[in-house]
């Protein structure tokens, strides 16, 4: 049985709690990336994560993109839509074809 | 090239067309792979944007809501109506094997009393807004979690098209050639080999011949007639 986790500003994820999701209100970079590990190890599938708070992480967020579990996913938080989201999936058409052939430049 | 460090010996060429067959076969089944497994990842990928797109708006609209209510009310207020969720999430993972990459399943329980009672306060201290930002995140819930299933499918997906291409590129643009070099190398070597001891023994012959009839020293004995005639 495995969790669902919800990460990022408490603005921004408070409403998630109402759904049975466990939330982990974090703004600070370094603990958001032992969040992130321990969340991993403790049997959690799915991690929604803000946007605002991916861009700090990136780079923990990309070890875990290999491993089947967990599925990390960008969400957009309360300040608004970043749109890194949307380049993640760009960036793995890219790893896969070798260009991006589905985004365009729009 | 590489083609020095082989033995030019018959074992040797059997190998090598051994492995040229086995490495032909092998880029040819590796190809297909790779072409099945993007066309899938591109009919994912368009999907996946297309729900992407939808869930980030729907996010959008349910925060609108989240941002109203928060004005409205203070944020222990907010807190407190947030304490004891009615609701406990919880999914099960199940893998699916799309072209021999474990792709995940999530299949979601939740634990509630009743499945639309999903607000965990009384409607007395609370604003409406927050209200509709959980209607619409509840409803929104099961496309998050496609979302999830389909991001993290592409993520591994784009990994093993990466893996199958160099592989591809490696049999293709290295393996392939150099075996193919190797197998001339060894054929040619082993024609040089076999034409030189042919010479040799047709040397040997003569040599005996020369031994047997003194071939040499009878027409150098005989005047030259031709050249006089």
């Amino acid at each position: 049985m495995y969790k669902i986790a919800v990460m990022g500003d408490w603005d921004s994820i408070y409403g998630f709690k109402a759904l049975g999701l466990d939330t982990y209100p974090v703004t600070d970079p370094e603990e958001a990336e032992k969040t992130l590990h321990a969340l991993a190890d403790d049997k959690t599938a799915v991690i929604y994560i803000t946007e605002a708070l991916a861009e700090k992480i990136e780079k923990t967020i990309s070890e875990y993109s290999a491993s089947p579990l967990p599925a990390i996913i960008l969400i957009p938080g309360a300040s608004g839509n970043t749109g890194k989201g949307l380049a993640l999936v760009k960036k793995s058409v890219e790893q896969a074809v070798g260009s991006d052939i589905i985004f365009g430049n729009d | 090239m590489a083609a020095s460090n082989v033995n030019p010996t018959r074992m040797e060429l059997t190998r090598q067309k051994k492995k040229l067959q086995t490495a032909l076969k092998g880029h040819k089944l590796l190809k297909d792979k790779r072409d099945e497994l993007m066309r899938r990842f591109l009919d994912l990928v368009r999907q996946d944007k297309v729900l992407r797109e939808e869930v980030e708006a729907e996010i959008k609209e349910a925060n609108k809501s989240f941002v109203l209510a928060g004005s409205q009310m203070s944020k222990e207020a907010v807190s407190v109506a947030f304490m004891a969720p009615k609701q406990e999430a919880s999914v099960d993972v199940s893998t699916r094997n799309v072209m021999s990459v474990e792709i995940p399943v999530f299949d979601t329980h939740f634990r509630g009393s009743d499945k639309s009672d999903f607000y965990p306060y009384g409607y007395a201290f609370t604003s409406a807004d927050l209200d509709e930002g959980v209607g619409r995140l509840s409803k929104l819930l099961p496309k998050l979690l496609k979302l999830a299933e389909s991001e993290k499918s592409c993520q591994l997906m784009a990994a093993e098209i990466e893996k199958t291409r160099r592989r591809v590129n490696a049999l293709e643009h290295v393996l392939i050639p150099q075996t193919e070099e190797n197998i001339r190398y060894i054929t040619m070597k082993l024609d040089e080999n076999e034409r030189s001891s042919q010479v040799r023994l047709m040397k040997v012959k003569d040599m005996m011949l020369e031994d047997a009839h003194h071939y040499k020293e009878r027409r150098d004995a005989e005047p030259l007639k031709e050249d006089v005639s």
